[in-house]
């Protein structure tokens, strides 16, 4: 098992530095730098402000720079349009809150998902079933763009019961629009591959023994089908956190919820490809670690997978 | 008697016209599973006439999709609701242009996303997935670790650093959507050729000499296409879902180009002033459209998978 999660990570290193790699050449290959502007500065002053910024260096040193900088101080470097804040101090600002609201809505779209997902498979063919295989079709094709309008519309215009935006410290009024919104559509899918993965389960050998054994229903439910029918469940935790995460973005822009993702847009408008850079390099890692985690969950439920 | 030979003719009849019946292809078979399933085949009818609509819509608008109309604007919220008589169907947008005009816009922008999308994820995907797949070996190795970094790489701030970086248009749209979305498709191929390439058929191709390129075009190919075809058709959606978040974000395509994600943003913005058709019209035909989508692929699965035999 150790063996198995040092290889992994050892797999995770070098899609990181390709990562970083591919999005700081992007960057650099956008046209137009940071500094040019409508009123051109006057040269001099141009390659001034360059040599403090280490642009005027060729290309391969100020990546080597930037990695390093990455890699052992976790400095991405100063913001090119906010004078006064570091990109670092832009993420230690917004992410705690996307953190926040993020691994809620993770946590909730996971059990209530999950939970749909065997209910409606225990109760196959009856209206629950239906019910619940309606509910899940329509919920997703309802993202989280366009839930939190609807949302709105509902919970701040029509009832009055909760702030249409706004952190406040993270308040829990202030939460739950974000969480729902975010988390409805991936509810939606896990549920559906629990129910279908359970189906699989309840009528495959080994449960029909255990049947045929006596056992009560409980007992095989829990101990023996629950176990095996989790697993597409979990490979697929990985990516739909990834998505939440970039669903984010929506979320703190609509409901203004300070989040990362609001700095992120503002920095894709305003051009600040330090941002961008730091913000893609911060999710990217995120992806990787937690898929990366997802994979070792999976190896530890499956004792089909040697490793 | 004469009631007899009637019937004799009637049954010769039928016996001849069943000699003539065929055999059923397999996608035959399929087109019968396919519309046997009630949601499926309804999902086809409500998309082929949003498609309808797209197309024969735009001769019924009184008002183009750029012209303002300058009696309601800034009244957007008393006058501009959806009317006949002022020939705004749909209302009108912030700005007072026609509300029906811009969804029909949207709604072909937004298709064209979707179709254009999967077809170069599926091109891409399939080539590149069944040459890794039949080739094998340390080219495979290569082909797929490559697969496994890029779709690691959170692919929405790609597109978006894509959109920011070079001038933000359609063209720059499909390259940044058809990056990432044929990885998938990739390694998908690849498991299904890796089964395929040991099969009868293909060593007989090989034993005549077929050139390696020429057995993945003609021999590997045609026996995934029930596959990629399920895989499309979930794709199509999928495209443009992830359209819509960029342009719901800002960042996707530009004035006086719109799409279904580009009016919901607006429709969202403004439902403070109460003008709530700009909000739900447009978000009508994109979940009308996603949701047929979804049925469609869903009903495409079940037609072409062989387990459901």
């Amino acid at each position: 098992m150790l063996n198995y999660i040092l290889r992994r990570l050892l797999t995770a290193i070098p899609t990181l530095l390709v990562l970083v790699i591919i999005c700081f050449l992007m960057m650099h290959a956008a046209p137009g730098g940071p500094f040019t502007s409508e009123r051109p500065l006057p040269p001099e002053v141009l390659a001034n402000i360059e040599a403090k910024y280490g642009l005027n260096k060729p290309l391969y040193a100020q990546l080597w720079d930037y990695l390093v900088g990455v890699v052992t101080r976790f400095d991405f470097g100063p913001s090119f349009i906010y004078k006064d804040r570091s990109v670092n101090d832009i993420i230690a600002q917004g992410f705690p809150v996307t953190l926040t609201y993020g691994t809620i809505s993770f946590v909730v779209a996971t059990i209530v998902g999950v939970a749909m997902g065997v209910f409606a498979a225990l109760r196959h063919n009856t209206w629950v079933d239906y019910l619940a295989v309606g509910a899940t079709f329509s919920a997703q094709a309802l993202p989280n763009f366009v839930m939190a309008p609807i949302l709105v519309i509902i919970f701040t215009w029509q009832l009055g019961w909760l702030p249409g935006g706004g952190w406040n410290g993270g308040q829990w009024q202030y939460v739950v629009m974000p969480v729902i919104a975010l988390s409805t559509s991936y509810m939606a899918s896990i549920a559906r591959i629990q129910r279908t993965a359970m189906l699989e389960v309840l009528h495959s050998n080994f449960v029909r023994t255990a049947r045929a054994k006596g056992l009560p229903n409980s007992t095989i439910i829990w101990r023996h089908a629950m176990k095996p029918a989790l697993m597409p469940v979990v490979s697929y935790l990985g990516p739909s956190f990834v998505a939440m995460i970039t669903g984010s973005v929506v979320i703190d822009l609509y409901f203004s919820t300070g989040g990362v993702g609001l700095h992120y847009v503002n920095a894709a408008l305003n051009r600040d490809y330090a941002v961008m850079l730091g913000v893609t390099i911060l999710y990217g890692a995120l992806t990787i670690i937690f898929n990366l985690i997802a994979d070792i969950v999976y190896a530890w439920l499956d004792p089909k997978i040697r490793y | 008697m004469i009631n007899n030979s009637d019937r004799m003719d009637r049954i010769t009849e039928a016996l001849d016209e069943a000699s003539e019946i065929k055999g059923r292809s397999l996608w035959a078979d399929a087109r019968r599973r396919f519309f046997r399933n009630k949601a499926a085949t309804g999902a086809v009818v409500a998309l082929f006439l949003v498609v309808v609509f797209v197309i024969i819509g735009p001769s019924f608008a009184v008002w183009s999709n750029e012209e303002i109309d300058w009696n309601v604007m800034g009244m957007v919220a008393e006058k501009g609701a959806p009317s006949i008589e002022s020939g705004h169907f749909f209302g009108v947008d912030e700005l007072g242009r026609d509300l029906y005009s811009r969804t029909i816009q949207a709604t072909r922008t937004s298709l064209i996303v979707g179709v254009i999308g999967a077809i170069v994820a599926v091109t891409i995907g399939t080539i590149y997935g069944a040459t890794a797949g039949f080739v094998g070996g340390w080219v495979d190795g290569l082909m797929m670790r490559f697969v496994d970094i890029m779709i690691a790489i959170p692919y929405m701030f790609i597109i978006i650093l894509l959109m920011v970086m070079f001038e933000r248009s359609f063209f720059m749209l499909f390259v940044g959507i058809g990056i990432i979305s044929w990885l998938e498709m990739a390694r998908i191929v690849r498991g299904q050729t890796l089964s395929l390439k040991n099969r009868e058929f293909v060593e007989a191709a090989k034993a005549c000499g077929v050139g390696w390129f020429t057995i993945i075009l003609r021999h590997i190919i045609p026996n995934l296409l029930g596959l990629v075809v399920v895989f499309a058709s979930l794709l199509v959606p999928l495209m443009i879902l992830i359209e819509s978040f960029i342009s719901f974000l800002g960042l996707g395509v530009q004035e006086p180009q719109t799409s279904l994600g580009a009016l919901i943003s607006e429709g969202a913005g403004t439902i403070l002033y109460g003008t709530i058709w700009q909000l739900f019209i447009p978000l009508f035909f994109f979940l009308v459209t996603i949701i047929s989508l979804f049925f469609i692929g869903d009903g495409l699965r079940d037609a072409l998978d062989p387990k459901d035999r």
